[in-house]
């Protein structure tokens, strides 16, 4: 992760705001080049204050010596955010163990202006887990506790801490008997406070959907400290406006989630997963179609990768071999299934794929016949975001787009590119949502220059969005407009004053500078 | 030259075991069942030998109550010629294994039988070694390679023991077990699963091959083992002698 720190970045967006943007970051250990663009810079907001002694003490009767954290390694860690490209200079990090600890630092750092950015497990993707500047950084990973884990009625219904790690959460409830409702590569370290305030996607959205659908309350603390008990347990519960969804998939921005509600389903026993090799894209759309008709209730993840990913994968990855020697095939599926009936499932998926096989469709397949070979086929696709930072520098998109679009950009986006960079595709095929890489041997102004705002404009010429499940954190906080019309931007920044006035709560992100009126 | 590959179906390997609650067993209701990893090399290793022209047949067998077909499903589509499904609703310990399995060789007359060294539900590690006693072949256990010579009709077998590595040479027919760096077995391909469905189980039972199943052995009671207990942190050296002594009795 050392080698991919990058200190700073030259990003120029045009955008219906016309304000090019570009962000200069000072770090205090000076690696990596400085970029300048002419376009206007976002600068530190001068209206937030600066740590001083008397708030370092302060914090300190709160939290007790421990808590507080100024050393170095460990703030240099939580400064950087996992692929090592955004990194902050924070010279403070606050761990609470609890709700009334979180409110009383908000409080505080609400009364003196001292901007602060919600932490988990630092696993996201557009750099909205790790300050800009100097903002306060507070860590829930302490507030690990499961509270409480109920399954009287159809589904188990657990509440915990924000910080728990979703592995964790995955393992207590494999014990009981129920799964959680999301499941993603970075589990042995995201925490389920940042996957409800990022509404996490994930490999099992196709068949659990999400958050917003299998989150039942959280508690929430806003930036003056008021806390929302907005923990229920109740599967209906029509009373007012639903606040919880403000709370979900706004990134820290509009409150610090401490508590989560969610609902969890069952663990059925039948798992079957193939990993299939179609010979192009329309081969893969008609089979998406085909298993969504014929294994409709039982499907559970349909992934796809190209080849480019597949040849990737296995140069960078260890423990990870080709399933279908001795060929790299243009497009892989990857199709899991979840039932009650291990015969019956086996059974259908088989018919499914023999089909699928004489009617063209899908060229080769293999089909995992015990646990171990059916984590061997998630590795493949899991390890695609480690294979890519193993390989050297990434660009990543995350895109929502019409299914019959979606590898069109792919080859224009190889065209745009050339030579200079490898164009890597994967995703979440079933719920149209590409991931888009660019693997470069270093980060290069040159090739960005071809991917932005061509990947952007392409996208909004779609009708796609922009950020189909990684949110827009810092990465994309001006580029909002490219999937969003300008009214309901001006109605999200009205609620983010209403719940922060100061604007303390993960600034910088989100939603563009340019709406709250700085210098 | 006919191989007899002996697979058994188990809890899968990645399953987190739960005892059953009088202590009977182990419960398997429910949960995920498959080949025997180490029967799977040992099949993956038979399928390879074929393929290089060494053999013109590969039969899986396997024993037990009517779900072991599914196991045996996995055994054809990996590449097994065709299967004999011992059927048996009861368990059955490794003589009784090595009895049936005398009896299926005396009817196919295979130049080698191939068995996983031990299977992962009991660690038995006995089946292999059984036969070869029942038959008076030789064996080459814990096999990590093997290498046959159709001429001399030999098979020399490298042998993961505590020391290292043991070469042997045994005279065809004979036994060998697997270990697991003998291979990586192959996936089930779809073209292999499709062809799977018409190859040939033949289902015998004990009484069809005149094998009486009585067993030596009854499983008295099944326990979790105790729980690792929590470190202790010492304050000092001394401290730590005198726990060594006087409490872990080690010094």
């Amino acid at each position: 992760m050392e080698k991919w720190r990058a200190a700073d970045r030259l990003l120029k967006f045009s955008s219906r705001f016309a304000s090019a943007v570009n962000w200069n970051n000072s770090c205090k250990s000076k690696q990596g080049k400085y970029f300048y663009s002419v376009a206007t810079t976002v600068h530190r907001n001068p209206l937030f204050s600066s740590i001083s002694p008397d708030d370092i003490s302060y914090f300190k009767t709160i939290l007790g010596e421990r808590g507080v954290v100024q050393d170095a390694l460990a703030l240099d860690a939580a400064n950087t955010d996992w692929m090592g490209k955004y990194r902050g200079s924070s010279k403070l990090l606050l761990q609470p163990k609890n709700t009334e600890e979180v409110s009383q630092i908000l409080k505080y750092c609400n009364s003196r202006c001292l901007a602060v950015v919600p932490q988990g497990g630092n696993t996201g993707l557009v750099g909205g887990s790790v300050p800009v500047f100097d903002e306060v950084i507070i860590n829930v990973g302490l507030m690990r506790n499961i509270l409480s884990f109920d399954k009287v009625i159809v589904s188990g219904v657990l509440v915990c801490e924000a910080g728990c790690i979703l592995e964790n959460l995955i393992s207590f409830l494999d014990d009981e008997g129920f799964i959680m409702p999301l499941d993603l590569g970075a589990k042995g370290s995201c925490q389920i406070g940042g996957n409800v305030s990022t509404n996490a996607g994930g490999l099992r959205l196709l068949r659990y959907g999400s958050l917003h659908g299998s989150v039942l309350g959280l508690e929430a603390v806003l930036a003056n400290g008021t806390v929302l008990d907005m923990l229920g347990t109740l599967r209906k519960d029509n009373t007012g406006y639903d606040l919880k969804h403000l709370f979900i998939g706004s990134e820290g921005s509009l409150g610090i989630v401490t508590k989560v509600s969610i609902l969890t389903p069952p663990k059925l026993s039948s798992v079957n997963i193939a990993f299939l090799a179609c010979e192009d894209y329309t081969s893969c759309q008609k089979l998406l179609l085909e298993a969504k008709k014929k294994l409709g209730g039982i499907l559970s993840a349909f992934e796809f990768l190209d080849s480019d990913a597949m040849s990737l994968v296995l140069k960078h990855l260890d423990g990870v071999r080709n399933p279908l020697p001795p060929s790299i095939h243009n497009f892989y599926i990857l199709i899991e299934t979840t039932g009650s009936n291990e015969t019956f499932d086996k059974e259908n998926l088989e018919a499914f794929l023999l089909h699928s096989v004489e009617s063209g469709l899908v060229a080769n397949g293999v089909l995992a016949q015990d646990i171990n070979q059916a984590s061997s086929f998630w590795h493949i696709r899991e390890g695609l975001p480690e294979a890519l930072m193993k390989a050297g520098a990434v660009y990543k998109y995350d895109l929502s787009l019409p299914l019959e679009k979606m590898y069109d950009l792919v080859e224009e986006m190889r065209v745009q590119i050339g030579p200079a960079a490898k164009v890597v595709a994967y995703g979440h095929l079933g719920d149209g949502n590409l991931h888009l890489n660019i693997s470069a041997p270093a980060y290069d102004d040159n090739i960005l220059a071809k991917i932005e705002p061509f990947v952007y404009e392409w996208t909004s010429k779609n009708r796609g969005s922009i950020s189909a499940e990684h949110g827009l954190g810092l990465m994309k906080a001006a580029k909002i407009h490219y999937s969003k019309s300008p009214e309901t931007v001006q109605v999200m920044a009205s609620i983010k004053k209403l719940l922060d006035p100061n604007g303390i709560l993960n600034p910088y992100k989100v939603l563009p500078s340019s709406l709250f009126s700085q210098n | 030259m006919k191989i007899m590959v002996a697979i058994k179906r188990v809890i899968d390997y990645a399953v987190k075991i739960r005892v059953k609650p009088d202590k009977s067993g182990v419960e398997t209701n429910n949960v995920k069942m498959s080949m025997n990893p180490f029967c799977e090399i040992a099949l993956e290793e038979a399928l390879r030998i074929k393929e290089s022209g060494l053999a013109s047949e590969v039969i899986a067998v396997s024993m037990g109550p009517t779900q072991v077909v599914d196991t045996i499903r996995t055994g054809l589509a990996m590449g097994a010629d065709r299967a004999i499904h011992v059927d048996y609703p009861g368990t059955l310990y490794p003589l009784s294994v090595a009895k049936i399995l005398k009896a299926l060789v005396e009817i196919e007359k295979p130049g080698l039988i191939f068995l996983g060294k031990q299977a992962i539900d009991d660690d038995c590690n006995q089946t292999g070694q059984m036969i070869a006693g029942l038959l008076k072949w030789p064996q080459g256990t814990f096999a990590s390679k093997v290498v046959l010579d159709k001429e001399k009709q030999t098979a020399v077998v490298d042998r993961e023991v505590d020391g290292g590595l043991e070469t042997l040479c045994l005279d065809l027919p004979a036994v060998i077990t697997a270990d697991l760096r003998l291979n990586q077995p192959r996936y089930a391909t779809l073209p292999n699963i499709m062809k799977a469905k018409s190859k040939v189980i033949k289902k015998l039972t004990p009484e069809d091959l005149k094998v009486e199943i009585k067993s030596d052995i009854e499983v008295v009671k099944v326990t979790e083992p105790p729980k690792r207990k929590a470190g202790v942190l010492v304050s000092s050296v001394d401290e730590l002698i005198d726990k060594l002594k006087n409490e872990a009795r080690v010094v």
